[in-house]
């Protein structure tokens, strides 16, 4: 292969290229601000992400779909929308981060946020199963080290060692099924090109459909889908709170954007013998994670459950390997993302002025501030799939590419699990609403909001609004995203 | 472009809920001045097109279609027809009188009424939809706010069981009735979710017969069709005054009503197919509800179980399938909406200040409520079926329609009319006549003008339709023509 450069070859990679900027930026500043000025640093990490955004939007949008750097990243729409997805997540979790006590002052949170979102944005587009490993790690260890980063506090500790275990050891079983379908397809490390290879039956199906299992043990682990979920709870509930928020959304849609790449691309010739398989563990997820979530009496835990839960809705997309399926699927993750964002940000909010995150402590909410109660309305009703948020128009369109597929059941699995997630979530809303605090003097306990939390609150009620009513565009985008796949 | 009547009459209320949520919370009387304004101001809007629709051109009428979603075929698609235009007067008559009663609410009345406008967008959507997706979307917004409303407002001793019962119910009912409007997406192989597309779509007789049950029990379910009928009563009971009324009065025509579009209106020949088991349910409903409601010893329980009662002639008159059985019920709807709605309101007239509704416990109100006991005693009129008042207009029609269709089963509902009549008037002695309990005596006022205004409004409609049948049936009439095409 010869070796010319291009410019598109900068183009595909620019967003990761101004994310490690300006992570050196945080860095560098980090050292010049004083101890008590370094909160600002989240200011600067959010604005700095928007500006790549908005930078990326204007000159990096991919037009026809290409290999660059030797087949190991491919500069396409599907990889490009789950980048903006993912820093736009990390702009989000950096404001979340600024009033964290642990997280806000410390330069190098900031830092670890960025090389995650750098790991996520490379994984959203390698096309190349050594990237893809590679991109993988890269996300993780920053992840590891974040979970754990309350290094006083042995919860956090224990989640940290935790995801570091689980997460090594999955990773494992994957580099384990990439390494065998390296042997079996001869070397040939290209997703696109072993597609080929699959599609001309010059791999046995049944070797490339054992394979497939083992990289899905990797990816599950990613996505909390069942049975690899069991790290979830412990995790989410142990880290300091924006960062389950961020690995409850961008990490878990990075994991998805490497499933549907993987096995819509490298492996749709035996959809068959993979699809039943996914479609039992999204029914599992489902019904586990919205049954144990109904007894949990920790909001985090609560919402760890209720993520497994949405892992399996968000797969039902990728077992109908349809056109639609892949859309709703990535129209899913996004207002799941934009949702669960908010979901976890109210609750840093929230133990950030109480210091708990037990459900019962929500009690009288309402009254301590009406706006916070508010945006917790919105973010719940929208994970119960109901009007006008996007939970709704997300739910109905993996649903119907579902029964375009002839699914039934599983569209009716599926409908029987949101019934019970509206019975939780409407208990959670019950303790904000309906319950008062103890001695009935919410007056005199406020919950205020820094303008950090405001902001970043507001633009996520307004983007699950958004999402729910005005769905074109974001459905425009969701299905280019899914035919830039192939 | 023509003015768009009913896109500003669907969200005139949501939009003075997002008002209403921005003010500050203490503002509790110019919360209620914005509420009342925007109530008034749809009541307007809703006489206006009532009056504005063309009947002699019929079909669907103020039609607004604007791409929502083109590649999927979904539309904003909002038209009204005669069958549904009497709905939106209904509910901007509820809407009105509800907001009226409320103002009592003193606990966070800008949530209340902000919830409560939410749920009347719903409403109202739904009556003007004309694309099955944005149905869906506008029913889902109707049902939510009532968790809140109940479980927040309602009455203490029930409302937590009460509120996510009935939530719970409707949503199932919802996505079940969901799931069959995929499969109908999908079968119909015109890639539309237009209600109009979809109504000539011809499906086979085998989809039509699978998917009309989990289609009409779906939508069925928010109109308390037995079996699914046990979460209303204590859905009523539970309810705030002014949500009960809009449960009652309005919630569960939205059930019958998109029974009606969505199951006999898209699959007419699995309503043909299924007739018969709905015409059993229903009159399960009539005759049995008639019953229960005369032994509750609770006021709001009777009125509840009663609407179960009527509810279920509204479904019978549909599973007739014949012209005189859906003009009936469609009037029934309407007749039924705003009798329970002024029922409710009496019946919170007297809660605020007894603190009972136990039946025992009451009596001798006419002497200090007398507008109210009039009231009243004209809702059991109509509840009855009397001539002269608009549930005769209804009733006449669907047992006419009944008698067509299956005698035997019209002879065993009638029963419920003597029941009905039975337990109306064991209400109406006990609660406004005979001696006033000594613990109320001299304690006890009169209710306010603008309580006066509201009850007067639904009296006048009630007689007025009962004197002047022209002034519906001939509209109802235009809707079903439509229907009975549909039916072949």
């Amino acid at each position: 292969m010869t070796f010319s450069f291009t410019s598109s070859m900068i183009m595909a990679v620019l967003p990761e290229i101004l994310l490690l900027l300006l992570g050196i930026i945080v860095l560098i500043v980090d050292l010049l601000l004083k101890e008590e000025k370094r909160r600002n640093l989240g200011w600067l990490t959010a604005g700095g992400l928007l500006t790549i955004l908005i930078v990326s939007l204007l000159v990096a949008r991919p037009s026809e779909a290409e290999l660059v750097w030797g087949g190991m990243v491919r500069y396409d729409g599907m990889g490009f929308f789950f980048k903006m997805l993912f820093i736009f997540a990390a702009a989000m979790t950096s404001l979340f981060m600024m009033d964290h006590k642990a997280l806000g002052h410390r330069g190098e949170a900031y830092l670890l946020l960025l090389a995650s979102t750098l790991g996520m944005s490379l994984m959203a587009s390698a096309s190349d199963i050594i990237m893809l490993y590679l991109a993988i790690e890269t996300t993780s260890i920053p992840l590891y080290i974040l979970a754990g980063f309350m290094t006083g506090d042995d919860r956090s500790t224990e989640a940290g060692f935790k995801y570091l275990l689980f997460g090594a050891l999955t990773s494992t079983v994957m580099l384990y099924g990439l390494s065998l379908l390296y042997g079996f397809s001869g070397g040939v490390t290209n997703i696109y090109e072993i597609g080929e290879l699959v599609a001309s039956g010059a791999l046995a199906p049944l070797l490339v459909a054992g394979v497939a299992m083992l990289i899905l043990v990797g990816i599950g682990f990613k996505v909390s889908i069942f049975p690899f979920h069991f790290w979830a709870p412990d995790v989410y509930d142990g880290s300091p709170t924006p960062i389950s928020g961020f690995l409850s959304t961008a990490s878990k849609a990075a994991g998805f954007a490497i499933l549907l790449r993987l096995f819509l691309v490298a492996f749709p010739q035996i959809s068959l013998s993979w699809s039943l398989l996914l479609a039992v563990m999204a029914t599992l997820a489902m019904t586990l994670g919205n049954l144990v979530a109904m007894a949990q009496t920790n909001i985090k835990r609560l919402l760890a459950y209720s993520s497994i839960a949405h892992a399996g809705y968000a797969m039902i997309g990728l077992v109908a390997v349809s056109e639609l399926g892949t859309t709703s699927t990535i129209f899913y993750l996004m207002a799941y993302i934009l949702t669960n964002l908010a979901a976890f940000g109210i609750v840093a909010a929230v133990s950030h002025v109480t210091g708990s995150d037990e459900i019962k402590d929500y009690s009288g909410l309402s009254r301590r501030s009406p706006g916070l109660a508010l945006a917790m309305l919105v973010a719940f009703l929208s994970l119960a799939g109901m009007p006008p948020f996007g939970g709704f128009v997300a739910k109905v369109f993996v649903f119907a590419a579902a029964m375009e597929a002839n699914l039934v059941w599983l569209v009716v699995v599926g409908v029987l699990n949101s019934i019970v997630g509206v019975f939780y979530y409407l208990t959670v809303l019950k303790y904000v609403y309906l319950y008062r605090m103890e001695d009935e003097d919410e007056e005199k306990h406020p919950i205020p909001l820094s303008l950090s939390y405001a902001i970043a609150l507001t633009v996520l009620s307004i983007g699950i609004l958004l999402v729910g009513t005005l769905f074109a565009p974001w459905f425009g985008f969701s299905g280019a995203a899914a035919i830039a796949l192939f | 472009m023509a003015f768009p009547i009913l896109s500003v009459i669907v969200f005139t209320p949501i939009i003075a809920g997002m008002i209403i949520l921005m003010m500050p919370g203490e503002r509790k009387t110019e919360i209620r001045m914005v509420a009342l304004a925007a109530a008034a101001f749809d009541l307007i809007l809703s006489v206006w097109l009532y009056f504005a629709y063309d009947i002699t051109a019929a079909g669907y009428q103020f039609q607004e279609m604007h791409s929502w979603l083109p590649s999927f075929g979904i539309g904003y698609h909002l038209g009204v027809d005669g069958i549904s235009t009497p709905l939106i007067l209904l509910t901007g008559v509820v809407m009105f009188t509800g907001v009226i009663v409320s103002q009592s609410i003193s606990d966070r009345p800008r949530e209340f009424f902000a919830f409560l406008f939410i749920l009347a967008t719903g409403v109202f959507g739904v009556f003007a939809s004309l694309d099955l997706f944005l149905l869906f979307f506008f029913y889902e917004i109707a049902v939510f706010p009532m968790y809140l409303l109940i479980s927040i407002w309602g009455w203490v001793k029930t409302r937590e069981y009460a509120a996510m019962k009935l939530t719970l119910y409707l949503f199932i009912g919802s996505v079940i009735a969901l799931i069959g409007a995929l499969a109908m997406y999908w079968a119909s192989g015109a890639h539309s979710f237009d209600l109009l597309v979809l109504e000539k779509a011809h499906f086979s007789t085998a989809f039509q017969n699978t998917w009309f049950m989990p289609v009409f029990m779906g939508f069925a379910i928010l109109g308390a069709i037995f079996p699914f009928h046990n979460w209303s009563p204590d859905g009523h009971v539970a309810a705030p005054t002014a949500v009960s009324m809009f449960h009652a009065g309005v919630l569960m025509k939205l059930g019958a009503f998109a029974a009606l579009r969505v199951g006999i209106m898209l699959m007419p020949q699995g309503a043909i197919y299924w007739k018969w088991v709905i015409l059993g349910l229903a009159a399960v409903n009539i005759v049995y509800g008639a019953f229960i409601a005369m032994v509750q010893t609770d006021l709001k329980y009777v009125i509840g179980f009663s609407s179960v009662s009527h509810m279920g002639l509204v479904m019978i008159g549909f599973a007739t399938l014949t012209r005189s059985g859906l003009i009936g019920s469609t009037v029934q709807m309407f007749s039924h909406g705003i009798m329970t709605a002024l029922f409710f309101a009496s019946v919170g007239m007297i809660y605020n200040q007894t603190h009972t509704r136990e039946i025992s416990r009451l009596g001798g109100f006419v002497k200090v409520m007398p507008f109210t006991a009039i009231a009243f005693i004209i809702g059991a009129l109509v509840s009855m079926g009397m001539p002269g008042f608009s549930g005769f207009v209804a009733e006449f029609p669907i047992f006419m329609g009944l008698w067509q269709t299956a005698p035997i089963i019209a002879i065993l509902s009638v029963i419920s009319i003597i029941v009905t009549a039975a337990y109306m008037l064991l209400v109406i002695r006990r609660v406004f006549f005979g001696e006033m309990p000594e613990e109320f005596a001299g304690r006890m006022n009169d209710v306010s003008v603008m309580d006066k205004v509201a009850l007067g409004l639904i009296s006048i409609l009630m007689v007025g339709i009962g004197l002047f049948p022209s002034l519906m049936v001939p509209m109802v009439s235009s809707g079903v023509d439509h229907i009975l095409a549909l039916l072949g």
